[in-house]
Formats: C-alpha cells, sequence, structure tokens
C-alpha cells in the first residue's frame, strides 16, 4: 500500500530510502507558479536522525511495516531484557543496544511502547515520566532547602538522579525519563 | 460560541490594522494616480496556468486572479490601474495559504518592471507604518537573479533553455531528490525548495528577477536574454508576497503558451479552461505595461508578523 502527499500527518509511518520514517511537522507549500509540495518534518525511526524533505503533491509514499505494542518490562537478563505484550503475553527480547540509555529509568513491570520493524523489536519508548524510589543518597545538611544545589541518589534501577539536597532515602521522586532529571518530590520517606 | 468570540476578540487588533492598511494603500493608489478598477468575479476562462485550479461557481469559474480582465482595460487605454478584491484557487491551504484571499493587483503602462518593484517597495513600508506594530523595512530591498540563486544555494548552473532531462541532471548532480519529477517546472521547484528558498529569509525582503523561460506565464522575453523573462517575485521573512510581469503583449506568443499549458493540464489530468479570446484580442492594444499581483493578506502577515494567514483573517475556511 503507498500513501498519496495529501496523506501526511503528525505521526504518518512510512519508508523512504530503505529506512521507516515517521511525521513530526508537516506544511502546505506552493511556489509561485509551481506545484504543491508537503514540507515534512520527520524522524527515522532506526537512527533517531530528523530530517526535511518537500514531496510534491503526487509522489507516493510507501506504507512502513512498523508496529507499536505495550508491552511490560519483565526481568533483565544478561545483556537482554525480556518483555511482554500485554493483550498477547507473547514474550519478547530485546538487546541492551536497542535500549541503550533508557535502561536506566526502565524499573521492573513498567508498561512502555515497542516498535517493532518488518516484525524486528527495533525500539523502545518510555513513559515521559516515572516515580522512582530512593534507595540511597547521603543525608541532606540541615536546614539547607536550596534547590540550586544538587547531589547524587541512587534509584532502585541502580541509576544515578541528580536531586535538590532536602531529598533522603526513601523519598519517592518524579523524574522526565527523556532527560533523566529530577522534577519533583511527590512522597516523603 | 464564546470560543468563536474569543478568537476574534484576539484577532481584533490585527482586524483594525487590516482595515487601516488598506485604506493607507488606497490612498496610496489614488495619490499614484491609479483608478481602482472591479472586474468580474465569476468568468468563462479562468487563468490558464498548469497549478492553479479555480473553484467552480455555476457554470462558470471564480477568478484565480484579475489579471485577465485588467488587461482587457489596460488594452482599452486605462493606463494606471489597481484592483483590491478576493480571488479563489482550490485546495490551498496552509500557513500561507487559503481557498478565498485577498489580491491587489496593478498595472502601469510606459513603465519598466523596475518601477512596479519601486511600487512594492513603498507598499510595504506604508504597510509596516500603517499597521503600527514597529516592523519597519528601512534598507533598500535586496535585487537578486534567479540563477545568481540557484549558482550561490544549489551549486546549479541555469540556463533557461536546458531540456527537462538535463535540468533532472543538474538538480541530481546538486544532491536534490527529484522523486518521480520528469517536468521542467516540477524539477526546478524541487531545487528551490529544497535548497533556495530556506535562504531566502536571510537576505530581508529581496526581489528575485529574471525568471526562466519556461516558467514565464504572462510575462514577455528578457530583451537581453530570451532563455529569460520580465519577472519578479518578492519575498520577505519566508513569504512570498508579489509576483510581477513586465507584460507579454504578442497575442500569437501568448495564445503559444496558453496551448502548452493546456497541454500540459491535460497532460496531467487536471480540468481544461477555455482560451480567453478577449485577452488575446486586447494584447495587441496594450501598450508596454509592468504588472503585479501582491497578496494582501500576507502582506498583513508580514507588517503583524503573525505566523499564519488566519491571523489576519476574520473567517479563516475552516472557521466560516
Amino acid at each position: 500500500m503507498a500513501y498519496d502527499t495529501s496523506d501526511i500527518r503528525k505521526g504518518l509511518k512510512f519508508m523512504m530510502d530503505g529506512a521507516p520514517y515517521t511525521v513530526i511537522e508537516f506544511q502546505f507549500v506552493k511556489p509561485g507558479k509551481g506545484a504543491a509540495f508537503t514540507r515534512t518534518k520527520m524522524k527515522n525511526l532506526l537512527t533517531g536522525a530528523v530530517l526535511e524533505r518537500n514531496f510534491r503533491s503526487g509522489e507516493k509514499l510507501e506504507e512502513a511495516n512498523v508496529e507499536i505494542k505495550t508491552m511490560q518490562y519483565l526481568y533483565r537478563e544478561g545483556e537482554t531484557f525480556v518483555f511482554m505484550d500485554t493483550t498477547t503475553y507473547d514474550q519478547v527480547a530485546i538487546p541492551e543496544t536497542t535500549i541503550g540509555d533508557d535502561r536506566d529509568f526502565m524499573p521492573e513491570n513498567i508498561n512502555v511502547e515497542v516498535l517493532f520493524f518488518d516484525n524486528r523489536a527495533v525500539g523502545v519508548t518510555l513513559p515521559n515520566f516515572i516515580e522512582q524510589k530512593i534507595t540511597e543518597t547521603e543525608p541532606g545538611f540541615r536546614g539547607d532547602t536550596s534547590t540550586n544545589t544538587t547531589k547524587p541518589a541512587k534509584i532502585s534501577t541502580g541509576a544515578s538522579v541528580q536531586v535538590p539536597l532536602f531529598i533522603n532515602a526513601g523519598d519517592v521522586i518524579k523524574i522526565d525519563t527523556r532527560t533523566g532529571e529530577y522534577l519533583e518530590r511527590v512522597g516523603r520517606a | 460560541m464564546t470560543e468563536e468570540r474569543q478568537r476574534l476578540a484576539r484577532r481584533r487588533p490585527a482586524l483594525e490594522a487590516r482595515a487601516r492598511v488598506r485604506t493607507a494603500l488606497r490612498r496610496w493608489f489614488d495619490e499614484q494616480g491609479f483608478l481602482e478598477v472591479e472586474t468580474p468575479a465569476r468568468v468563462r476562462a479562468p487563468g490558464q496556468e498548469v497549478h492553479l485550479d479555480a473553484i467552480a461557481s455555476a457554470d462558470r469559474w471564480l477568478i484565480t486572479s484579475p489579471e485577465y480582465a485588467m488587461k482587457r482595460l489596460v488594452g482599452a487605454g486605462f493606463e494606471r490601474i489597481v484592483s483590491m478584491g478576493k480571488c479563489w484557487r482550490a485546495e490551498e491551504r496552509g500557513h500561507h495559504h487559503q481557498p478565498e484571499f485577498t489580491m491587489i493587483e496593478w498595472y502601469r503602462a510606459q513603465a519598466p518592471l523596475a518601477r512596479i518593484a519601486e511600487d512594492c517597495e513603498a507598499l510595504v513600508r506604508l504597510a509596516a507604518s500603517a499597521a503600527g506594530q514597529g516592523v519597519a523595512f528601512g534598507a533598500p530591498f535586496a535585487r537578486v537573479t534567479v540563477r545568481e540563486l540557484m549558482r550561490e544555494y544549489a551549486g546549479l548552473s541555469l540556463e533557461g533553455d536546458e531540456s527537462a532531462a538535463a535540468l533532472a541532471e543538474k538538480a541530481r548532480g546538486a544532491g536534490v531528490a527529484l522523486g518521480t519529477a520528469t517536468a521542467w517546472d516540477d524539477c526546478f521547484f524541487q531545487v528551490w525548495l529544497d535548497k533556495v528558498e530556506p535562504r531566502l529569509p536571510a537576505l530581508g525582503p529581496v526581489f528575485v528577477f529574471d525568471w526562466p523561460a519556461p516558467l514565464g506565464a504572462l510575462a514577455r522575453r528578457h530583451p537581453g536574454d530570451p532563455r529569460l523573462v520580465e519577472r519578479f517575485e518578492l519575498y520577505a521573512a519566508g513569504l512570498e508576497l508579489a509576483n510581477a510581469f513586465g507584460e507579454l503583449t504578442d497575442a500569437a506568443e501568448q495564445r503559444a503558451r496558453f496551448e502548452s499549458e493546456t497541454a500540459a493540464r491535460q497532460a496531467r489530468g487536471k480540468v481544461v479552461y477555455p482560451i480567453d479570446e478577449a485577452l488575446l484580442a486586447a494584447l495587441p492594444h496594450m501598450p508596454p505595461t509592468a504588472g503585479v499581483a501582491l497578496g494582501f493578506d500576507r502582506l498583513l502577515m508580514l507588517a503583524l508578523g503573525a505566523a499564519q494567514i488566519r491571523d489576519v483573517i476574520a473567517f479563516a475556511d475552516d472557521e466560516i
């Protein structure tokens, strides 16, 4: 199946130069006396690289055989991570190289979105925010509630996050998984 | 309804500026000795151009521009005329496009194309000052040519008389992906959009002169180089504001161009419009003339720093 340029929407997935892409932004453009084009900003689903192309009206875009499934992260087994499809209960092992640094913010039993390309898992997207309990951190200095100064704290996945000095072991904090940054305290020890 | 009330309240300053700019422009044209004319909105023969599609209105078409009727007036001795009215183009929707929009079009008989560029420059400044948003265009606008831009930004040496296949080869050599494009204009605009247009905002308001003959439309041949036509486009802040021609008055050449555009429309499976015989009959009576179409909505976008055309009109196509 092929798409037409008029099918271009945010999130449309299609093949270009042998790789799957998803549309991030698009705009109708029409130079004076010329054909209509769709200026399209898109992301390579395999490499994350973002690029822009102008597709002339009438060009066809090939559908990409990609699928996104919600899966639960079960456990780690050496260099692979095992996930379970939350609807079919099928399990799939995904190598650490595919998951990358996201592993640091992927606690067991969390639901993630797994991207399949030609039925092969090629990417994992975490929820934007997770809440995690601090397992280890130096106690804060008495009376120091400054948020400008930070200290390292360990969360249950083993990752280290910079937190304000008033955070204690046992506190639950909210983290942005895209940046790995502390956002706020959501529960006290 | 509250949503609409809020939206219109938000747009009120832009709509007030719109009225001020319109009044200022009308006064300017009057002072310059222009006669404001109204031409029919519903015609038998809308624009012939390959990439402009007209909207049907019963047994007629809504104009895509007032050009043909205005030229008939010029041919009948109306030497300085302006029209400020609505035009319609099917399926044009985007940040810079609405299917219904306002065009300011004017003609100066016995004047060179450069004079029209001076008019545009004056009107942009006037619009900015009447809009009163602190957007100013003090410095003289740059003047460049299509060939210069193609050479500078795409590394492509454009002649204007190369075959479509030769142009496609040049485009690929410039690293441009052409997809299935084979027509001369499609290859040209793929390079233009990929390589040139994104660089134009950095030049400030800029007149792009000397378009290649295959994009000539209703422009006369360049006296010094028949591979080019006397045409400019005015770009500013990423907006294509105006398109101007040294008008072609040779009826035989105009008929040949209409016929080739008709053939191109047919080849692309588009509706074919009748050739406007009244226009062709008027052309031989036209003195040497230069004319321009300037998008009024886009002029306001520029003067107000608006990001979208809907920001400067009361009711966009999807708000009607």
